[in-house]
C-alpha cells in the first residue's frame, strides 16, 4: 500500500517533468506569429523573459537618446520590433502589427494597455523608403560629397 | 533596469523555470534553451557641439515653377497631401517676394530657420521643442502636447500640427495626430553621416543647386566658404535669432 503511495506520487512528478518543457514551448509560440521573421529565429534581442516583461522600459530608455542626442543604431529599437514581428498574409504584404491578434494588439488587447507609439510609428516594416538604410547610408556617393564627418563620428575612410 | 519594483524579480523567475526546464531537459532529450543572439550593430555617439549645421539658399537659382525640393522633403518624411491646403503639413514651402516699388520679383524657399536662439523653444511648455547641441531644432513627439504655442511663436510661419491620424509613416520620420513638426534639416541623414538633405538633393539632380547645406563651424565647408566671400543675409535679423538657414541675393 504504501509503496503504490510512493510510486503514484513519482508518476505525477515525473508526468510534471514530462509536460513543463511542452507547455513552455507552447506558451512561447503564442506570443510570435507565424509568417514573421521572429518565428524563424531563435530569440529576440534579449531573453525572451526580460523582453516580454521590460520591453517599454527598454524602448523608453532608448528613445530620448536618439530624438534627443542623436545617437542611432542603440540596441533595441522599436523599428528592429516591427521588421521582425510584423507577419506577413497570404500575399507577401505585411501585416500591421496591431492588426487583430497580431504581435503587438494579441497581449495589449488582452492586457487592455493600448500602446501610444502607433500614434507616431510605422506598424509594418518599411519596405523601400528613406529610413531603409538607416544608419548604414555612407556609400560611394555621398563620400564625394562635401564631406564634413558627421556628428561625433571620426574620419575612416578619407586616410 | 524596470521600474515596477511591485514584481517578483525576472532573475527569480528565470531561475525558478530555468530549474524546471533544465529538470524536464533532463528527462527528456536536450531540451530548447533560449540564449540572447549579440547584435552586430554599433550604436553611434550622438550629435556634437563641434558642429553646426545650416544652410545657405541662393534665391537668384530657385527656379520659378519648380518644387523639387518640395516634393523630395515630402516622400523622404512621408508627408502625405490630403488634399487640404490649408492644414496639410509643409516643411518646406517656395515663396514669392515682390518689391512694390520696383517689380521686381524674388523666389526663395522658406522652412524652420533652425535659430540658434529658438523662440519656439522658449515658449514650448513641455521642453518638446528643442535644440540639439549640432545646432538643428527638432520636436520631440514624445513630450509635444500639441498646444501650438511654438507655431505662434515662429517668426517664418514654419512649423505645421497634424490635424488627422496617420498611417504608413516613414520609419525616418515618425508623425502623428496631436503634434507639431517642422523640416527637421534631414536629422536622420546627418546622424547616419550623409551630409546631404532631401531637398539639397533633388535641388542639384534639376541642376538649380541653390541649395547648399552644411558645418557652419567648419571653416573648411563649402557653406563656410560662400558665407565668407559673399554677401548673406538672416530673414528678420533684427529678431537677433541668429538663423542657422541664410539666404543669398535677397
Amino acid at each position: 500500500m504504501r509503496s503504490s503511495l510512493i510510486s503514484n506520487r513519482l508518476l505525477i512528478i515525473l508526468l510534471a517533468a514530462l509536460l513543463l518543457p511542452v507547455m513552455q514551448a507552447y506558451a512561447e509560440s503564442r506570443y510570435v506569429t507565424k509568417n514573421s521573421k521572429a518565428a524563424s529565429m531563435e530569440s529576440c534581442v534579449a531573453p525572451t523573459d526580460l523582453i516580454r516583461r521590460n520591453h517599454m522600459d527598454l524602448l523608453q530608455h532608448g528613445r530620448d537618446d536618439t530624438v534627443r542626442d542623436g545617437v542611432r543604431g542603440l540596441e533595441y529599437s522599436l523599428s528592429e520590433c516591427i521588421d521582425c514581428h510584423a507577419s506577413r498574409d497570404a500575399r507577401g504584404e505585411a501585416v500591421s502589427v496591431t492588426a487583430e491578434g497580431e504581435f503587438c494588439q494579441a497581449c495589449h488587447g488582452y492586457i487592455a494597455v493600448s500602446p501610444a507609439c502607433f500614434q507616431c510609428h510605422r506598424t509594418t516594416p518599411e519596405e523601400n523608403g528613406s529610413g531603409n538604410s538607416l544608419g548604414y547610408r555612407l556609400d560611394e556617393h555621398s563620400r564625394h560629397l562635401d564631406m564634413q564627418q558627421p556628428a561625433g563620428r571620426e574620419t575612416d575612410h578619407e586616410q | 533596469m524596470s521600474n515596477k519594483s511591485d514584481q517578483p524579480s525576472v532573475e527569480r523567475r528565470q531561475f525558478i523555470g530555468g530549474t524546471l526546464a533544465a529538470a524536464g531537459a533532463l528527462t527528456l532529450a536536450p531540451g530548447v534553451i533560449l540564449h540572447a543572439a549579440s547584435d552586430g550593430d554599433e550604436a553611434t555617439s550622438g550629435a556634437s557641439g563641434k558642429h553646426r549645421w545650416g544652410m545657405l539658399i541662393d534665391a537668384n537659382k530657385c527656379a520659378d515653377g519648380c518644387s523639387a525640393c518640395v516634393d523630395a522633403c515630402n516622400s523622404e518624411h512621408g508627408l502625405t497631401d490630403l488634399g487640404r491646403p490649408h492644414t496639410d503639413a509643409v516643411w518646406i514651402r517656395p515663396i514669392k517676394l515682390k518689391d512694390k516699388q520696383t517689380g521686381h520679383v524674388n523666389r526663395l524657399v522658406m522652412m524652420c530657420q533652425h535659430c540658434e536662439h529658438p523662440p519656439c523653444v522658449d515658449v514650448c511648455p513641455t521642453n518638446a521643442s528643442f535644440k540639439r547641441v549640432d545646432g538643428v531644432v527638432l520636436v520631440d513627439r514624445h513630450r509635444c502636447i500639441g498646444c501650438r504655442y511654438c507655431m505662434m511663436a515662429c517668426p517664418y510661419k514654419a512649423r505645421s500640427f497634424v490635424h488627422e491620424a496617420l498611417t504608413d509613416q516613414s520609419v525616418a520620420a515618425p508623425r502623428g495626430k496631436g503634434c507639431v513638426e517642422s523640416c527637421t534639416l534631414c536629422v536622420h541623414r546627418i546622424d547616419a553621416g550623409e551630409m546631404q538633405t532631401a531637398c539639397q538633393e533633388a535641388c542639384a539632380k534639376d541642376g538649380h543647386n541653390a541649395i547648399v547645406f552644411g558645418d557652419l563651424k567648419d571653416p573648411n565647408s563649402e557653406i563656410s566658404r560662400t558665407l565668407k566671400s559673399h554677401n548673406s543675409v538672416q530673414i528678420r535679423a533684427d529678431l537677433e535669432l541668429n538663423t542657422g538657414v541664410r539666404y543669398l541675393n535677397l
